[in-house]
């Protein structure tokens, strides 16, 4: 650093600095404004004004698909993403953060928790209004709030617990068909299960039960594999779950009352964004506290030396057993959420690609980390589809920026790093 | 008489698992870590073969010079062996040389995406379409007392047999087997007494990636479509093979590799085909429960890194 800012001249050394200075000072809640008034911007003047720039419509993921797949159109879409997002974000943060920081405090001094109701409906209400624009933004959400919970819950295998598993596919195919089958045979008539059994209206009211079969179940089929890999460390795991999950495939491969081959269809459209938003935040909020808690840092103890921890009475087998069926369960939930979102599932879906999809947003985010899955599961989804018109060669750009990342930090970008909500929301004054 | 025709079956799916294994075994033993890349380095050499095979066959329509089929097959065998096995010292100095202070895991997933990069690659190359590879021998169908053997068949549990002992041989006799033993042994103090790390990794690579290219052309010549994610399942159930056989076992490599084809098979001819995953990897995970090193893998110890 120091080295480079010898060669700068002295003014853009003083912008540099500038820069860098009132970003740290912005809080929280400037951000989730500036994207606030962004997306209102855009619902306000983006068609207008990409009309104006000469775009066809507004670039619907902040204009990165719109330049692969026209790179005469680089320059307008680049001023469309500068006017609507980067300007008003950049101008609020600069000139609102002081008044922000107060507002900051006082809410923290108000109610801790409703300073964190407030910052999590201000970025709903981001969410919300920036994915009303096309429902393809929808799926993109939905999709990558998913990737969210399935890349957290894999960390908490793979990163605090120190294991490689491979079953999450496997727990994710378990907790879709079991919700599936759940939601299908008690509200819609189809043809596998026969006319629906209750009401439809009272559906919704159903679904959280409905999830949370799903995470049982792929809890009872973590047992499985937790029973007998925990007796011994090392790869052992990696490779009975590598089994389950093609067993686990196979066999709904088999079920024909779950369609078999076909793939189960018709599921209730009960998947909204509210309700993917909420489940997702229940789900990182729960397993913050679980990995913050007594036992989470028994599961690191286990990680870092099984013996020592052992010594120190952490019953090590039982810490695992648990956490194991704990991540399995969130990734059940995860998977009969998504098999909502698309209201479609097959057993293919859930196979070896999937395992290299999840690993890769575990391992790209950051290993121990709740940031870390956060930030993995958002950069990997959002790049798959910034990627698209690229069509098979984001199958080489994204691994190739994966071994890139695993040379340079071998433990992900943000490994190790305690997510605390607190202070986050915090005043940066 | 079923039982022997699925034998002879098994016996061939068990020769493509059995090199593949080999080559998961080799690296597991020496630098402890899997090369998940290894079953895309074994698509990877059946498309060499393709190309080497198809240059032979052409040079030879030609008249270059007059090549008995027998000796192309020969040929592209030793080339491909000789041309994949680069492949896997790249793989090697790309995805794991600058890992090798890295927790495990991280050099897992390269070796994934390294995987999905070579299948990529490959897709991008050759497109979509699926390739035949040249039929360089004839089929000829023995009946032996009601049972059906081809000679591809036999050539393909010979040449693996072959190429199995000459590894098993290789490591047993040579000095750079016996450097091969004593990393596997200890991979700490061994690069200290002046073996060097580097070089026997890349050598292991090299090793393993001319035995899966071997599999690769035996592949093509009993099955004759390649695609550029034929090596997907075939080199995860191999994965699976090298553990039954017992991390790091040459033997346990080669036993397990035709272990798996002689319960997929015979699972398949016993109940309907489309249950032959779930059994046979049931199968697996019940010995793994009761047998977890594998049939010859030693005990495990607490060389772990991560």
């Amino acid at each position: 650093m120091e080295g480079t800012s010898e060669k700068l001249s002295p003014t853009s050394m003083l912008s540099k600095i500038n820069i860098r200075a009132w970003v740290s000072r912005v809080p929280l809640l400037g951000w989730l404004i500036g994207a606030l008034v962004a997306v209102g911007l855009e619902m306000a003047i983006g068609t207008p004004l990409a009309r104006g720039l000469g775009l066809p419509k507004a670039p619907v993921l902040f204009g990165f698909v719109i330049m692969l797949k026209k790179p005469l159109l680089i320059p307008s879409a680049a001023l469309y993403l500068l006017l609507i997002y980067l300007l008003p974000i950049g101008l609020i943060a600069r000139f609102g953060s002081a008044a922000l920081n107060r507002l900051a405090a006082k809410l923290a001094d108000f109610s801790t928790v409703f300073s964190i109701l407030l910052h999590l409906a201000l970025l709903y209400l981001a969410l919300h209004l920036w994915s009303g624009l096309s429902d393809y933004r929808v799926l993109v959400v939905k999709l990558t709030l998913i990737a969210v919970m399935v890349t957290l819950s894999l960390n908490v295998i793979n990163g605090y617990m120190g294991e490689f598993s491979c079953s999450h596919p496997g727990f994710m195919a378990l907790g879709a068909y079991a919700a599936s089958a759940f939601t299908v045979s008690l509200f819609v008539n189809d043809k596998l299960f026969g006319a629906a059994l209750l009401p439809a209206a009272i559906g919704p009211f159903f679904f959280p039960i409905a999830l949370f079969l799903g995470g049982v179940t792929a809890s009872i089929g973590a047992m499985i594999v937790a029973i007998p890999s925990f007796r011994t460390r090392g790869d052992y795991l990696a490779i009975i779950s590598l089994a389950f999950m093609f067993i686990v495939k196979s066999l709904i491969e088999n079920l024909e009352v779950v369609g078999g081959p076909r793939g189960l269809g018709s599921q209730p459209d009960w998947a909204n964004l509210p309700t993917v938003f909420l489940t997702t935040v229940i789900c990182i909020w729960i397993i913050n506290n679980f990995v913050r808690s007594t036992l989470g840092k028994a599961l690191n103890a286990v990680r870092d030396n099984e013996m020592a921890a052992d010594a120190m009475t952490v019953n090590t087998r039982r810490t695992k057993f648990i956490a194991f069926l704990f991540a399995a369960f969130w990734a059940g939930v995860a998977g009969g959420l998504f098999a909502h979102v698309l209201r479609y599932v097959n057993p293919s879906t859930f196979g070896i690609q999937k395992l290299a999809e999840v690993l890769a947003m575990v391992y790209f985010g950051g290993l121990n980390s709740v940031y870390g899955a956060i930030v993995g599961a958002t950069s990997i989804s959002l790049l798959g589809e910034a990627l698209r018109p690229l069509e098979i060669f984001k199958w080489i750009i994204i691994p190739l920026l994966l071994i890139l990342v695993m040379i340079f930090r071998p433990t992900g970008l943000i490994a190790f790093k305690e997510f605390d909500v607190r202070k986050l929301i915090q005043p940066k004054d | 008489m079923v039982f022997f025709q699925n034998l002879i079956n098994a016996l061939q799916w068990g020769s493509f698992y059995a090199l593949i294994a080999l080559g998961y075994s080799m690296v597991y033993s020496i630098l402890m870590l899997f090369n998940f890349a290894h079953g895309d380095i074994f698509m990877v050499g059946a498309y060499i073969g393709f190309g080497v095979a198809s240059a032979l066959i052409a040079l030879t329509a030609m008249g270059a010079f007059a090549l008995p089929s027998w000796l192309i097959l020969v040929l592209t065998i030793i080339f491909s062996m000789f041309l994949t096995s680069f492949v896997g010292m790249i793989v090697e100095r790309v995805g794991y040389r600058p890992l090798r202070d890295a927790p495990r895991a991280s050099a897992a997933i390269t070796g994934l995406m390294i995987g999905i990069i070579l299948e990529t690659g490959n897709l991008a190359l050759f497109g979509a379409q699926r390739v035949s590879f040249p039929s360089m021998i004839n089929t000829v169908t023995y009946n032996m007392g009601g049972v059906f053997v081809t000679n591809k068949k036999i050539m393909i549990v010979v040449v693996s047999l072959l190429l199995a002992t000459a590894l098993h041989q290789f490591i047993r006799r040579t000095r750079y087997g016996m450097a091969m033993r004593a990393m596997a042994f200890d991979y700490v103090v061994v690069p200290l007494m002046g073996v060097p790390l580097n070089t026997m990794a890349a050598m292991t690579f090299a090793l393993g990636s001319a035995l899966a290219a071997a599999a690769g052309i035996l592949f093509g010549v009993a099955y004759p479509v390649l695609d550029p994610y034929m090596g997907i399942l075939i080199g995860w159930k191999a994965f699976v093979a090298a553990i039954l056989g017992g991390r790091g076992s040459i033997v346990g490599a080669t036993l397990a590799g035709f272990l798996l084809g002689f319960i997929e098979i015979f699972v398949a001819m016993i109940f309907p085909s489309t249950m032959r995953d779930l059994i046979a990897y049931s199968i697996v995970l019940l010995i793994l429960v009761f047998r977890p090193h594998g049939f010859f893998g030693e005990a495990y110890s607490a060389r772990l890194r991560l």
